[in-house]
């Protein structure tokens, strides 16, 4: 069970260093610490606070944050590694540390290589994955991953497929946001919803092309959630361990798309441009959530039925 | 994990935009010293009692778009060093149109002359959190030495096309670094990630035939040999005006330019 705690610890950690990494490229701050791992000479640890000013405060603070991520994941791996006796989620343990520090070196080759489209996506890529890795450790050290629920163990193949590609369509949408972002493509299409007044943009250049993938993108992933989540509310409605997330998916995907559209008309403001990136990882979180959810029954081997939990017997193979 | 998990995480949010303004002093004309050429060209051999120079005006027509206000307030340093609301030095527009901070230089015409750098370097200063010039020129393989003369930290990121790119952090009071260009480039931009209000503009040239407009828009290059020149006006918003010119010897011509709003020249 504190196992279960601690990793909802660093998945929420892992919010907040997405935030902070929203608000660096928001802000225009990435290289505004143009030294690294160092920070302008000094460790990145004895950093003067007097003089996180500027683009300082979130490229600086972005650093402290994924630095204590990275710490956390460590404590993270370690304590999987000692008392978690499922192979795969030992393997899910380690994932997340290699990625983390994958994370932090790409981090630190953009800013030395002055933030290439190719490397500041690829930061950007796999922080979404580090998310999904402390989030799926969470969800699959929870007490109730291995307990059956009340209605017995039902495998839904089509939940599964649908599910499944939904997850793969908004990270794909994700990755394209990335890419727009990256490479200074949000406003390469000035209004909204329209496209230069019309449905499909009079001509192309690089970045409209990319920020209008992006915006076809947002129409495809909106479908598959929808799809999924009318799936679950129609063939699940007595299953609460999926009708949730599903519901939350459809709410955080309209939330999403409405951030999107006042990136365009607030001209990237700020606060809206981060939330739009932080929203995004939500979307993918949850829908990982409800998809993991939509394989448990296959994971179910060894698992208990919530008989035998309040027999005072552990779910099978959960030591913590 | 459950989907509770994931709504009750929170989300934060800022700040900050940029702005910028305030006027810099106007630099002072340049490519006024005379020539070096280089050594081993027949071509680079410049009579001095032939040499003639282009003179002129750069005015804005019609109502100049107001320059971005700047706040500074992300760094306590930059407030306390500008009492007065800080504006952008885009449009340095004087009562009777005069153009400041425009670039103007010999664009074609010098054949296959070379010239020697100077050895002096060319001064660009980070003061108050603005940059000194805001326009400037230097020649390839001329020092550019960056100043921090404030008590905060400054980055200085030059983003070229044709140099390499460079990021310099300059977190003490006082640090002096030099930077060499090697290649000609019209215009090489500069800003500080820092304080996202702080840029300029350098213009890096294979000979030493350019100036920056003064607050009067006035502009001087001497020391010309004669024959036919196209002269170039760079503005940072408002592009580009050519002029084809030709120079007898001692010639002392003028060629004035007019901006209007930016699409309009």
């Amino acid at each position: 069970m504190w196992l279960h705690r601690y990793a909802k610890l660093v998945s929420a950690s892992t919010v907040l260093l997405i935030v902070a990494g929203g608000l660096v490229t928001s802000t225009g701050s990435g290289l505004s610490v143009p030294d690294w791992p160092t920070s302008y000479g000094w460790s990145m640890f004895t950093f003067p606070l007097r003089h996180m000013v500027g683009g300082i405060f979130y490229e600086h603070g972005h650093r402290l944050i994924a630095s204590t991520v990275g710490f956390l994941t460590i404590i993270l791996a370690v304590w999987i590694w000692r008392v978690e006796p499922r192979r795969w989620v030992r393997t899910l343990g380690f994932a997340a540390l290699g990625s983390v520090i994958l994370q932090g070196l790409l981090g630190g080759i953009t800013v030395l290589l002055f933030l290439p489209t190719a490397v500041s996506t690829a930061h950007a890529g796999l922080a979404q994955i580090f998310f999904c890795l402390t989030v799926a450790i969470a969800l699959v050290t929870s007490p109730s991953w291995n307990m059956a629920p009340p209605g017995g163990w039902r495998d839904d193949h089509t939940l599964r497929v649908v599910a499944t590609m939904t997850t793969a369509v908004i990270y794909s949408q994700i990755l394209l946001g990335a890419t727009m972002r990256h490479a200074d493509a949000g406003l390469a299409i000035p209004d909204f919803p329209l496209v230069f007044g019309g449905l499909v943009p009079p001509y192309w250049t690089p970045q409209i092309a990319i920020h209008y993938a992006h915006r076809v993108g947002a129409l495809l992933a909106t479908a598959a959630i929808f799809a999924t989540a009318g799936h679950v509310w129609f063939r699940h409605p007595d299953r609460k361990e999926l009708r949730r997330p599903a519901t939350l998916l459809a709410v955080l995907v309209l939330v999403q798309i409405s951030l999107g559209g006042l990136i365009v008309l607030t001209k990237k403001d700020v606060s809206i441009n981060t939330a739009h990136v932080v929203s995004g990882a939500l979307v993918l979180a949850t829908s990982l959530v409800l998809t993991l959810r939509s394989h448990s029954a296959r994971f179910a081997e060894g698992a208990v039925s919530p008989a035998r939990v309040s027999a005072g017997m552990s779910p099978a193979g959960v030591r913590a | 994990m459950n989907s509770k998990t994931l709504l009750g995480l929170p989300l934060m949010l800022t700040l900050v935009a940029a702005g910028c303004g305030g006027s810099a002093p106007a630099p002072a004309p340049q490519g006024q010293e005379q020539p070096k050429p280089s050594g081993g060209n027949a071509a680079s051999a410049i009579d001095p009692a032939t040499v003639a120079s282009i003179k002129g005006k750069i005015t804005f027509e019609g109502t100049a778009p107001a320059n971005a206000p700047i706040k500074m307030n992300a760094d306590p340093f930059c407030v306390s060093a500008n009492k007065t609301p800080q504006t952008q030095e885009t449009y340095m527009v004087g009562k009777g149109g005069e153009l400041g901070n425009v670039f103007v230089y010999i664009s074609d015409g010098l054949g296959d002359r070379t010239f020697q750098a100077p050895t002096d370097p060319v001064v660009i200063d980070q003061q108050n959190c603005r940059y000194h010039p805001h326009v400037l020129g230097m020649m390839v393989g001329q020092p550019l030495q960056i100043v921090n003369s404030d008590g905060t930290l400054h980055n200085i990121h030059a983003i070229p096309t044709k140099n390499a790119e460079f990021n310099t952090g300059q977190p003490i009071k006082g640090m002096k670094t030099d930077h060499v260009f090697t290649a000609a480039e019209t215009m090489v931009p500069f800003k500080c990630d820092v304080h996202g209000w702080m840029n300029a503009y350098a213009g890096v040239l294979p000979h030493p035939y350019f100036a920056v407009t003064d607050d009067n828009g006035s502009f001087t290059i001497k020391n010309l040999p004669p024959g036919t020149y196209k002269l170039t006006a760079w503005h940072e918003k408002l592009g580009t005006q050519t002029a084809d010119i030709t120079l007898a010897a001692k010639d002392d011509k003028e060629n004035n330019f007019t901006f209007k709003a930016a699409g309009g020249n």
